[in-house]
Order: structure tokens, then sequence, then C-alpha cells
């Protein structure tokens, strides 16, 4: 008798294309096809995490005695061809699998946090355990002391995965000291850098190992309550950590008397309500008291006087991820990938303009071209890749030129932006670059949480700078003034999110003045993005009348009789720029 | 409505008194913050109604006036926001009616709401409609969308 296993792809871009309806329609498929019981009992079918690259989902693997095909963009009226030819008949629909270039994006990928995230049910606390979970729980707790487990952090060089790369076994030993008690752990779930989704999916995919390192780092620290403080606005990832939470405490992993080796260890979760500078640890711990989330001046550092006051360990997701597989593999086997200061594995969330968009997981160090080109694919469209824009609103984008680089916590640093917590995203010579510097400063001035004016009022300023230069109005003294104003902010911000608020407009500057230069003296976007500097206009040669653009015209700027060349009414248009993406036979021109 | 505002103050003392929590309970139960609910915790818990405001004011996921019916979510995240989502977002709005500052309908159908960042930034631009995710998002599949919700409404209307 066949054993056949089906994993389909049901993180949040599996089931926005349709996982749920796929992992249905198998089921359905095989129970009306007239097998035999037998065979139906041997049909395993599991959702599993994001495998990272949801570009291309729905994505389902098809096992048979071993032996696993993949497949790609699956929709539910395919699933009745891969049941009768696959399933029973036993040979793989080829057109549909995936193509050469999915192997290619996971060959160079060491996947550590992310290999169980593809391939284990979420929802289940034993599917987690088949594969080795809940191990390192044990050891931790059966054989080793506190002091064991951060020595064994501490040799291992893991360094906090949220941003700023602090040593977590030094944090941790700093917490251990403090007498006061009690002590409370927290992991930040609040991942609000936008183009970041490494912890949503690491979540998703595989709670229980965020749990583990949760248990783990509080036996170590002597702590007996933590919480998890996670954005509302992943509404999956909280559902499968509820459930994962209730399945270990009913397993004896979380609760009163772990494995009843009498430690107790009681995990909460708190629902962050939506404010970027919450992932700041003071403001974090202001808001899980429920109050307005604002930071405070260090120190007294937070592993001293943190949450209520009392000694606290705060970590990333990503960080406490990583703890049961060092706690099971060992110090060594994590430092031997990576760098001399950045050690062990990263996961990255590529995307912006790359053809394969999605989460890779690499080991520190690891060049930035290997991670475009052989991992991602390559740019959208085979364009011209412009820069790559890393760490979010805190970080800064790097040239093409400079796509050599490393990527570990000091080499990003050198080169003016930061490792962050994770987002990578490719931007091709579409994209203005200008353009880029005001969407982050337009965000970090709505996230500043106002307290102090360097920040407040700093961010704001560099805002309405860039948004004169994007108008064509900026003047010639604009670039100095961005940049001593930016220093400025830099200095004098009272927490991290002010401190790195310019970076994003230093780097551009830096790296692309020419393009700034173009805005102001020339009224003119290189890129073609600003669009108060751009003009519309129909060529008369290639236009049809189709009619398409006049329809899409918002503003009725557009006038032509049919099957004749229409034209656009200037002072009329508003530079929407729906007519440039209706039309068929680029007869639109922009410049 | 007392006797959900008791419930939901019983619940603030289990959970450490925090407010956090008991707005978003409170929004859960009612789609916004009522102001009555506001001075009726103040009285009852003797916290000053300027507590709460300035926690509900703070987190960009509270909301003081009631929503609309349906919800609409746009991302405007780095990842979507290369990716064309401006124009989504406008093309969205011309479509809702909703003039420069609004984000609810005068009908109450419709609310649009901006988040930071959903993180499915793969499947990039996404609008969520009604809880339901919508990667790759193009102006024409969203007001395709809209006009079955419209549609739907009026249904029910008449």
């Amino acid at each position: 008798m066949k054993q056949v296993t089906i994993h389909v792809c049901m993180g949040t871009g599996g089931i926005s294309a349709g996982g749920t309806e796929v992992l249905e329609t198998f089921k359905e498929t095989i129970s009306q096809k007239g097998l035999t019981a037998e065979f139906a009992k041997n049909c395993l079918m599991h959702k599993v995490g994001c495998r990272g690259l949801c570009a291309k989902d729905v994505l389902v693997d098809v096992s048979i005695d071993g032996q696993t095909t993949t497949y790609q963009f699956i929709k539910p009226e395919m699933v009745e061809r891969i049941v009768e030819e696959h399933i029973i008949g036993g040979a793989p629909v080829v057109e549909w699998a995936v193509s050469e270039d999915y192997h290619r994006f996971h060959s160079k990928q060491v996947k550590v946090l992310l290999k169980d995230c593809g391939s284990i049910d979420p929802e289940d606390i034993d599917s987690y355990i088949a594969v080795g979970g809940y191990e390192a729980t044990k050891k931790v707790l059966t054989t080793m002391s506190p002091e064991d487990v951060i020595k064994v952090i501490e040799d291992s060089g893991l360094r906090g995965r949220g941003g700023a790369g602090f040593p977590t076994g030094y944090k941790w030993k700093q917490c251990r000291k403090d007498p006061n008690e009690p002590r409370y752990i927290i992991c930040n779930a609040d991942e609000g850098d936008p183009g970041a989704f490494m912890d949503r999916a690491i979540i998703e995919g595989n709670p229980h190992s965020v749990l583990e390192g949760m248990i783990i780092g509080a036996y170590a620290i002597g702590s007996h309550k933590g919480y998890v403080y996670i954005r509302a606005e992943y509404p999956l990832a909280v559902e499968r950590l509820r459930k994962a939470i209730a399945q270990a405490e009913e397993a004896g992993y979380l609760g009163s008397n772990i494995l009843g080796t009498g430690f107790d260890f009681h995990l909460k979760i708190n629902l962050g309500a939506g404010a970027f500078v919450c992932g700041e640890s003071t403001a974090l711990m202001q808001s899980i008291e429920g109050k307005r989330g604002m930071p405070r001046p260090t120190p007294p550092r937070s592993v001293n006087k943190g949450l209520f006051a009392k000694p606290t360990v705060l970590n990333n997701v990503e960080t406490f991820s990583n703890v049961p597989y060092i706690i099971r593999r060992g110090a060594e086997w994590f430092a031997s990938y990576g760098t001399e200061k950045s050690k062990g594995t990263k996961v990255f969330a590529l995307t912006g303009k790359i053809k394969n968009a999605g989460l890779v997981e690499v080991p520190m160090g690891i060049s930035l071209r290997e991670i475009i080109y052989d991992i991602g694919g390559g740019v959208e469209g085979d364009k011209r890749l412009k820069a790559v824009q890393t760490g979010g609103p805190s970080g800064g984008c790097i040239p093409e030129e400079l796509i050599d680089i490393g990527v570990d916590f000091e080499s990003l640093a050198k080169v003016g932006s930061i490792v962050g917590s994770g987002g990578m995203i490719v931007l091709d010579e579409d994209n203005c670059m200008v353009n880029v510097a005001k969407y982050f400063l337009e965000f970090t001035k709505n996230e500043s949480c106002g307290k102090c004016v360097p920040c407040r009022i700093g961010t704001k300023r560099l805002y309405e700078i860039l948004e004169r230069i994007v108008k064509g109005q900026g003047k010639e003294s604009d670039l100095d003034l961005l940049e001593t104003l930016s220093h400025t902010v830099i200095k004098a911000s009272l927490c991290g999110l002010g401190q790195s608020a310019p970076n994003p407009v230093l780097s551009t500057i830096k790296y692309f003045r020419e393009e700034y230069e173009a805005h102001i003296r020339d009224k003119r976007c290189p890129a073609k993005v600003c669009k108060d500097l751009l003009t519309f206009t129909i060529i008369s040669d290639r236009c049809t009348g189709c009619g398409a653009c006049l329809r899409a015209c918002p503003s009725k700027a557009i006038t032509g009789e049919k099957k004749k060349p229409h034209v656009i009414e200037q002072s009329l248009c508003i530079k929407c720029g729906s007519c440039f993406d209706v039309c068929k036979f680029k007869a639109v021109y922009k410049e | 409505m007392k006797d959900k505002y008791e419930e939901l103050i019983s619940n603030f003392k289990e959970n450490e008194g925090n407010i956090v929590t008991l707005l978003q309970e409170t929004q859960e139960a009612f789609g916004y913050i009522p102001e009555e609910a506001v001075f009726y915790y103040s009285e009852v818990l003797d916290i000053p109604a300027s507590s709460f405001y300035g926690v509900a004011t703070f987190y960009a996921q509270f909301y003081l006036k009631p929503r609309g019916k349906n919800i609409i979510t746009a991302c405007c995240g780095t990842a979507c926001h290369v990716k064309g989502s401006d124009r989504l977002i406008n093309n969205l709005k011309r479509e809702l009616g909703l003039a420069e500052g609004e984000t609810t309908t005068k009908d109450l159908n419709f609310t649009l709401e901006q988040v930071a960042c959903v993180g499915a930034c793969s499947i990039a631009p996404v609008i969520i409609i009604n809880k339901k995710v919508h990667g790759k998002a193009s102006s024409d599949r969203i007001a395709k969308e809209i006009k079955t919700l419209k549609s739907s409404n009026t249904k029910q209307s008449n």
C-alpha cells in the first residue's frame, strides 16, 4: 500500500492564493474517488506554514513513498488531475511541477528555522515533537543549570535578530544577575518594519519553536511569567500562537511544574494596537502595561528595570526561535555559520522588484549579489538593479555597485545601512530614490511618538523638504540642509526610531546625489515617478482610438473620436497615470 | 450597553488593569470606542477619562467614530509602495467616493483604512477586504470586488 502525504502551503500568502480551497478539494476528491478506505487512510493531508516562495503559491507537495513532487500555482480545479494521474496513476503532472528556479531558490539557502516551517503542521504540537521539538526543553530542565544555558547561548554568538544585534547570552546574564524579582521575559512579535515578515512566517509556520525558546530563556533568567507582544495586523499568527500555547499547556511544557521538574512558566499574549514605536523595547513594555507606548531614556536598562520596573529580557521572535536549535545541536554548530562577529543564519524578506519574492534563510556574511541573483533569480522583468533597501525605515539604500558586500551586522553598517529585522527590498530603474526616502520619512514622521522634539519636529521638517523636492520646488541649499538636519536628529533623538530615521535620507543622498540634483535643478524625475514633474501625452501615430484611456481617465481630460487619435488636455490632467496603465499600444508617453 | 461595559470592566480588573486591552475589547464589541463608554469607565474605575483618550489616540488601531460595514485595508508597506500601492489607493478612494481625509463613506457602507504593513510583501500590492487578503492586487480586480459588495448592500436594503 502506497503511503501518500500531501502538504499544502497555508501561510498568509498561501491562504490568499486559495490554499484553504485547494486543501478542501484534495480531501473531497480523495474521498469521492471511490478509493478503498485503506488507501484514503494512508493519504495524509496537512497544512504547512510558509516555505518562503509565496510568489508561486499555492504550493503543494505530493509525496508517494518518500518521492516528493512540488507543484506551483495550484488552483482547486487542478486538483482532480493531480489525484487521478499522480496519486492514483503514479505519474506526476510534470507541466505543473515547480520549475528550475524553485530549486535554485532553495539550494543556496541554509535552512534552520525555515526548514521545519514549511514541512510541519503548525497547528499540531505532535508534528513539532516528531521533528525533535521540545527535546531542548527537556534537556535544559533536567540536565542543565541556568548558568549552563546562558553559557551555551553566549558561546554560540547569537545576536538579537530584531535589529540592533545585541548579544543574547550577555543580555540574559545581565538580567539573571539582578537580584530583584519577579523577572519577566518578553517576545517582541510587533514586527513593525514595513517590508519585513519573517516573524509572521515563523509564528504561522512553527509557533512552538518560539514558545520553546521562551521557556528555555525563562529558565535561564529565572522568570515565571512571559508575554508575547504581537501585532493585531497578523490575525493568522495570533490564532496559531493561541493554539500552540493551549497545546503546550496541555502537554505539560507550559504552566505549573513543567515536565514534573517544579519549574513554573506562564505565558500571556498581548495584542499590539498599531504603533511602530512599540517595537522599541522600553515603549513596548509601556504598552504591555496598558499605557501609551512611549520610550524612556536609558539607563536604567530593561534588564534591570523593565516591565513593571522589574528585571526583564526582551528578545525578538527569530532570536527565540533559534534557541532550541542551539541547545539541541550545540553552540559550535551554530557558530560554524556566519562571520567572525555575526554568527548563524538569518532570515530575510526579499521583496520588491525581484523574480522570486519571498523569505530566504542564509548564513550571515553571504553577499547581496548571491541573495539577489542566485536565490532571488534577479530583477523582475530583467530590468537594471538600482539599489537594495535593507533594514526598513531605520536602514538605508545600498547601490548596485556595492552589492558584493557581505550581509552581516558590521558590513552593512559600514555602507550606511543596517541588517535591521531583515527586510530587503529590491529597487529597479523605475524607482525614484528621492521618492523612496520621502516614503520612509512619511512613515517615521507619522510613527514618531512625539515625546522628544528632535524626532517629532525633525522628521517632519525632513519630510517637508523632501516633499518640496519631489514637487519640483526644491532649492539648491536643500541638500546641505537635509544632511545637517539629519545629523542633528540622529544625535539628539531619545530612542532608536529618531536616531535611525534619517538613514534613508543620508544613504540616498550619498549614493544617488545626482538624482536629487535632477529634481532640484532640472525639475526632472529621472525614474519618472514623481508625478508633479511628469507630463503625459498621447503619441498620435500609435493611438488606435480604442477609447480605453478615455474611459479610464477620472478627470475627463482625454478627448477624441472613436478610432481616431485621442489627446490629453494638460490643464485637466491630474497625472494619475491611469491612461498609461490601460493603454495596450504604448501610445501614452510620460516624461 | 451598560451590561457590556460592566462585563468589560470585570475583565479589566482580571487583566492587570490594562487600558489598552479594555479599549481593544470595547472596540471589538462596538466596532469603535463610544464616548459614553470612556466616561462610564472613568467614573466606575476612578481613572481620568484623559487616560483613556490618551491611549485611544496614541495607537492607530482605535477608532472614535463608527466605521463602515465593509472594512477595506490597504497596505502601505515598502514592497507595496514600490509596486504602486499609491495609485491603487487613489483609485480605490475614487471608486468609493471618498474625499481627501475621509475614511468612511457617508452611507456607512465602507471604511478604507491604510496600514503600515500587513507582512504579505511577497504578494504585493495587497488589499484586504473584510479580512480576505487580495495579493498582487490590481485596480480593476478591486473595483469588481467593491461593485459586488455595493450591489449586495442594495439588495439587502430592498
